[in-house]
């Protein structure tokens, strides 16, 4: 079928089955607006910057386990995507970017808003792509889905210029990718994985180091199988966190800078670690050298390139972690039958024991409310409810990850591997319009919340209404408490305030529900009258502007060497678990 | 240690661009680097020469696998590969000068590619060790200007069939 350019770009989205995309008009993108204009059945979320429009793609994606789109023109349109684009690259999050880029006769002649985007974006991409030809739009764009959820998914950008979408070309979507250079591993090695299994069935204290890769794969269930099948504990990372129930009795925390004792020492103390979807981050594993000293290590993941990356693997298996956890399970069930290992029952009451003894601690507030009695009480009231967590990045996010249990994968979406501030509020939107049945909650810090605080506008008119728990300590907090931990005292550049600006006025400016929450006893309420509310509302919990994060590893130190709460006789003991 | 990556790309706009933003994105060094059109019109070839470790190789070549326009990455052991690399050498001779440096040329099987009135241009093609010692030989005679194209390289006709190491990871 004859067609513009502009309309195969909606024809082909529509195609894969986009149902919203996410942006922000501008010059060279106009021709593709306008295809929106003269009717898609895809939903455009109008963003009120293109970060947001990226993050919201990103919270999509991540609620949904499809493809996220955003959509930008040329120059700074385009540079205001490349931050989700990196934060998709480091948390392996599939994003297809459509910009507009200048026509194809100004290339070059540094023409109005002209900027070499997929030259920018080239070390945080999958690939990208610069249309030269009209003809190539839907290749490209079959292509651009199929590489951004094949493999390790992540971001793929898609630059068109304004006379690409202008001219005319003979639409058909092909059923196929023809790549021949990207060829992602199908299975995983069948003799590693009866290696690896025999590995497991003869550790003594095995732990399950789980990753993101286990979300981005699908294979949560196949992971939970393995799991009790094998009788193994189970740590999450920030970016596995929802990949295993947390309530479950083999889950045993989240390990790191900010993971609890247990969650630490029972990785520290292994005698195998399997890995699966994970990538020994430094903020997980510390000073690397002594990192699980002990432990052999099983690597399970899609991507070759992680094996042996930082971390020697004595089996890898690489392949989609669907298959290879299952026919993990399969043969762990095997060997035990065959009367080989058994479940490792005393390491696991090991790592209660630590977790009893080692509990989250946090000095209760006197004239002050804390934040964690905040995330205890948001525990609370959201337990059995599907609720989806984003957050921000600084302590609450930590708070977040420390005391939300997460009971579903895609319930808990955060910036790990950039650690993008400003995350939070967009990522929730974007979760909304793919979990519109979900109740969508951004912890977000006060410092966060200031770099994209303006999608609370999109939030109210496009009816995609979030709960916003700012945990206010008027603070750059975990800055703050790197300059009390390790500069000194000295703070510098932190102090944000407590009051400047009115969070709830502020909200209720952008048509949301403000509240404003300083005491312990309204907390409840506030929730209460938010999640009750079905509005977009802002509750700003002005929390004490003092409180640490605990406990830390600190940035390159051993993950045993870590900062405790210093205990007062008040001390509290964190809702035990 | 050095090693010599053979790479086999789709020829497409940006390529090069990306292997480059590789390397340098992950702090590997290219000593050399020579790109060229194969047996097939769409796809290039580029030799690629670096120092670093073992592992760092294996962190290259799988971070290189997975760049989209890439399709085959293989090393070139020394014992198992063919490489060549042509030079050209602008050296002064002034006429009484010529015959010695010509004959000293013989021995490399350098070609007399341009003549000068006080100058001339020797073309050489041979192992890159080839190319360091008659550089060292004309050097006395005053280098004017000197250009290498960075080595190419094969596999051996009678190597084993490449790549292996990666073979067992995918
Ligand atoms: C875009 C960006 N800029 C700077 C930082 C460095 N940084 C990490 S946490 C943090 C403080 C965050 O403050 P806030 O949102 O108030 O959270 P808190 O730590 O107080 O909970 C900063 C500045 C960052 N991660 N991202
Ligand atoms: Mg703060």
């Amino acid at each position: 079928m004859k067609m513009l350019g502009s309309d195969a770009v909606l024809r082909s989205l529509e195609a894969e089955g986009v149902d919203v995309v996410f942006g922000l008009p501008g010059g060279a993108i106009l021709p593709t607006y306008d295809a929106f204009a003269r009717g898609t059945t895809v939903r455009h979320v109008l963003a009120r910057h293109e970060q947001g429009a990226g993050h919201m793609a990103q919270g999509y994606a991540r609620a949904s386990g499809r493809v996220g789109v955003a959509i930008a023109t040329s120059g700074p349109g385009a540079t205001n995507l490349v931050t989700p684009i990196a934060d998709a690259w480091m948390d392996s999050t599939p994003l297809v970017c459509i910009t507009g880029q200048v026509r194809t006769t100004l290339i070059g002649t540094d023409a109005f808003q002209e900027c070499d985007i997929t030259g920018v974006t080239i070390p945080i991409v999958k690939h990208s792509w610069l249309v030269q030809h009209v003809a190539e739009i839907p290749n490209v764009i079959k292509a651009a889905f199929h590489i951004a959820r094949t493999g390790r998914s992540g971001p793929v950008l898609i630059d068109i210029p304004r006379d690409v979408q202008e001219a005319e070309l003979d639409f058909t979507y092909p059923a196929d990718v023809d790549l021949p250079g990207w060829r992602p591993p199908k299975r995983g090695h069948a003799k590693q994985i009866k290696e690896a299994a025999r590995r497991i069935a003869r550790a003594e204290q095995p732990v399950l180091y789980v990753g993101g890769g286990t979300l981005n794969a699908d294979a949560c269930d196949e992971l939970r199988e393995l799991a009790e099948v094998g009788g193994l504990p189970v740590v999450t990372t920030l970016m596995g966190k929802g990949a295993f129930p947390e309530t479950h009795a083999l889950h045993f925390g989240w390990p790191g800078m900010h993971g609890p004792k247990w969650s630490n020492w029972a990785m520290n103390k292994a005698d195998l670690l399997v890995a699966c979807g994970a990538r020994f981050d430094d903020r997980v594993t510390g000073k690397l050298a002594a990192f699980a000293p002990g432990a052999e290590v099983i690597h399970l993941d899609i991507d070759a390139a992680e094996i042996g990356k930082l971390r020697h693997a004595d089996v890898p298996v690489v392949g989609p972690l669907k298959d290879v956890l299952r026919d993990l399970a399969v043969e762990l069930v095997r060997l035990h039958a065959e009367g080989e290992g058994r479940r490792p029952d005393a390491w696991i009451q090991q790592i209660r024991d630590w977790r009893a003894e080692f509990p989250l601690k946090y000095a209760p507030g006197r004239e002050t409310l804390k934040p964690q009695r905040v995330m205890e009480l948001l525990q609370d009231m959201t337990a059995g409810r599907d609720v989806v967590f984003t957050t921000g990045v600084g302590q609450h996010q930590m708070w977040a990850m420390q005391y939300l249990l997460c009971e579903r994968p895609g319930s808990f979406i955060t910036s790990g591997g950039l650690g993008t501030m400003g995350y939070g509020i967009p990522a929730a939107v974007g979760a909304k319009a793919a979990r519109p049945e979900a109740t969508v909650i951004c912890v977000d810090g006060d410092g966060c919340f200031q770099m994209t605080c303006q999608e609370l506008a999109t939030a109210a008119l496009e009816q995609l209404p979030i709960v916003v728990v700012l945990i206010n300590n008027g603070y750059l907090g975990m800055v703050q408490q790197w300059q009390n931990l390790f500069f000194d005292d000295r703070l510098s550049h932190v102090h944000l305030t407590h009051q400047v600006p009115d969070y709830a006025m502020l909200a209720e400016a952008y048509g949301c529900a403000g509240f404003t929450v300083s005491a312990e006893d309204e907390v409840e309420g506030a929730l209460q009258a938010a999640l009750d509310s079905n509005r977009t509302s802002v509750i700003d919990f002005r929390v004490d502007p003092q409180e640490q994060c605990f406990p830390m590893i600190p940035a390159g130190a051993a993950a045993l060497d870590l900062i405790e709460f210093e205990e007062g006789e008040d001390a509290k003991v964190a809702r035990p678990l | 240690m050095r090693h010599t990556v053979s790479v086999m790309v789709e020829n497409k706009p940006g390529a090069l661009a990306r292997i480059a933003s590789m390397f340098a994105r992950r702090g590997f060094n290219i000593e050399s680097l020579a790109v060229g059109p194969t047996e097939r019109p769409d796809v290039s070839h580029i030799t690629l020469r670096v120092d670093c470790s073992d592992r760092s190789l294996e962190q290259i070549q799988k971070q290189m696998h997975k760049l989209v326009n890439v399709l085959r990455v293989q090393e070139l052991p020394p014992d198992e590969a063919l490489e060549r690399e042509l030079l050209l050498v602008k050296v002064a001779a002034p006429p009484g000068k010529r015959a010695e440096l010509i004959s000293v040329a013989e021995v490399f099987n350098a070609r007399v590619a341009d003549l000068g009135a006080d100058a001339l241009i020797f073309e050489v093609v041979g192992t890159p060790e080839e190319l360091a010692s008659f550089e060292e030989l004309v050097r006395p005679h005053g280098i004017k200007e000197l250009v290498r194209t960075g080595r190419v390289g094969l596999a051996r006709a009678s190597a084993r069939p490449a790549p292996r190491r990666l073979a067992v990871l995918r």
